[in-house]
């Protein structure tokens, strides 16, 4: 079963790349949909979601690239 | 589904009204004739918590939810457009410092924020930059244990009194935000005059010459200044002029329909014709759906909703170009008398214009509304 953080993190970005199917382990970042915008309503959708609260320290693209690093990240600070 | 306030935010809504027509009505005129806020009805608004509306109680600040915080923009916008604005930037800075900031300046700046102890501004706009802020050319260079900063900010509300700044300058080529006091050396303000409305926002221009400030004064992270710290700062910006124009446009709909009441011409008041009964008309209706997308937005911040980003935007968007409207035909029920500045509807006419340039343009709405709903439907 695909693991349930991961789902929600997919559907929540379906929202945004529509006509595009992405991998696990694609770069977000480099699709060329994202905006500041985009970047802002991605750290309000996590603290909703999961109830955690990204800090300074976490505004890492490495945290964020992909739907495996989100995943990783929010499991990190669920923690 | 219930859109309804509580008895509680209607009765800071009483509230906020009874002190706007006591403590705030009567001076707007003043403000906007010398260009500057009444230090008396700052000391007002700082005594009432006003400046602590968006800080959490356990900063010193009253810690209103986000539609309190709405209605309090909406009445106090229905005095005095210009002091209004002080509780944008002075709230976009306490924002950028409570989300982004470390534990220590949320300690050291916070409290004084809250108790009006220090004001606070948002600078990024530049002489040669405004819509196009990732263009910012202010720069920032790290020289050890300090930042050394370089340039010009232009248009800085509250500029000529506010004490702690949110500079945003480009650090290793990305924009990144910084706090910077006014007293720091290298660091100085420029009066402007001269507005066409909002006149008494007290905008100046800032002027940093390798202006150096300790390296722990960033907000966020190298690169954050937009996409993170400027936009939550921006978010709250366009939240609460949104419901400022809200509040301007109630006024000017107050004016008109006691004047087309009291006025008589042909015989019979102004308000027995159709014409000017469809003005009142479309100015009820638009200044209901306005403050509907704001409580909406509101509602959609106070959940936490990412939604609520863009659902600001529509706010923001519909409600400026709403007052710029509304006001315009408020004039034009007062004829001579609106074009006259011992009425107050031609003040209201100047103000709302300012509406549809900051916080982004009606064009930058509108280009990222479209483009908002092209990528995602
Ligand atoms: C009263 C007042 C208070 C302000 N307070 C602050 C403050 O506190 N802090 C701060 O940082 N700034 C502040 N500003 C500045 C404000 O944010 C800018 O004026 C605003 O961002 C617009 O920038 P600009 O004036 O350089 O206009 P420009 O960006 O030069 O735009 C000029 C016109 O062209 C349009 N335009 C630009 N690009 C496009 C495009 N791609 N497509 C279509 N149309 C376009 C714009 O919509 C506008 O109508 C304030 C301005 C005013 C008037």
């Amino acid at each position: 079963m695909e693991n349930a953080i991961k789902a929600k993190v997919k559907k929540f970005l379906s929202r945004f790349f529509k006509s595009q199917e992405i991998a696990d382990d694609q770069d977000i970042f480099s699709l060329g949909f994202v905006n500041s915008l985009f970047a802002m309503q991605l750290v309000l959708f996590l603290e909703k979601e999961f109830d955690i609260m990204v800090d300074t320290e976490d505004l890492d693209l490495e945290n964020f690239r992909t739907i495996d690093l989100i995943t990783s990240f929010v499991e990190k600070k669920q923690a | 589904m219930k859109t309804e306030l509580t008895d509680e935010q209607l009765a800071h809504k009483e509230a906020f009204r009874r002190f706007v027509d006591e403590e705030v009505v009567p001076y707007a005129r003043e403000h906007d004739l010398e260009e500057r806020l009444n230090p008396a009805v700052i000391d007002k608004v700082i005594e009432k918590g006003y400046l602590g509306s968006m800080i959490p109680t356990k900063f010193g600040g009253t810690g209103m939810d986000m539609v309190t915080l709405g209605i309090l923009n909406e009445e106090i916008g229905r005095g005095c457009a210009s002091l209004r604005c002080l509780l944008t930037v002075h709230g976009m800075l306490a924002l950028a410092i409570l989300r982004w900031g470390t534990q220590q300046q949320r300690t050291d700046y916070l409290p004084r924020l809250a108790k009006g102890e220090i004001l606070g501004a948002f600078a990024l706009s530049e002489p040669n930059v405004g819509s196009d802020a990732k263009s910012v050319e202010t720069t920032a260079v790290l020289d050890g244990d300090e930042y050394v900063l370089t340039g010009t900010k232009k248009w800085i509300t509250m500029g000529q009194i506010a004490d702690l700044f949110l500079i945003i300058a480009k650090c290793e080529g990305q924009p990144t935000a910084f706090l910077v006091e006014r007293e720091r050396p290298g660091f100085c303000t420029k009066a402007m005059k001269g507005l066409l409305g909002t006149r008494a926002t007290m905008i100046a221009e800032l002027h940093m010459d390798n202006c150096r400030i300790p390296k722990e004064n960033i907000i966020g992270r190298v690169g954050t200044g937009l996409t993170h710290v400027g936009l939550s700062c921006l978010d709250y910006g366009r939240y609460t002029v949104a419901w400022g124009c809200v509040g301007t446009a109630q006024a000017a709909f107050e004016a008109s329909v006691a004047y087309a009441r009291d006025r008589q011409q042909f015989g019979a008041p102004l308000s027995d014709n159709q014409l000017i009964r469809k003005m009142i008309s479309e100015m009820t209706v638009n200044i209901k759906a306005a403050r509907q997308l704001c409580y909406h937005a509101g509602y959609l911040k106070e959940v936490g909703d990412p939604d609520t980003i863009m659902e600001t935007w529509v706010a923001k968007y519909y409600a400026s170009t709403m007052v710029t409207k509304v006001t315009s035909d408020a004039v034009q029920i007062f004829g001579g008398n609106g074009c006259l500045d011992q009425y107050p509807v031609e003040r209201y006419f100047r103000d709302a214009k300012i509406n549809e340039i900051i916080e982004g343009s009606t064009q930058m709405h509108e280009i990222l509304i479209a483009s908002h709903i092209f990528k995602t439907m």
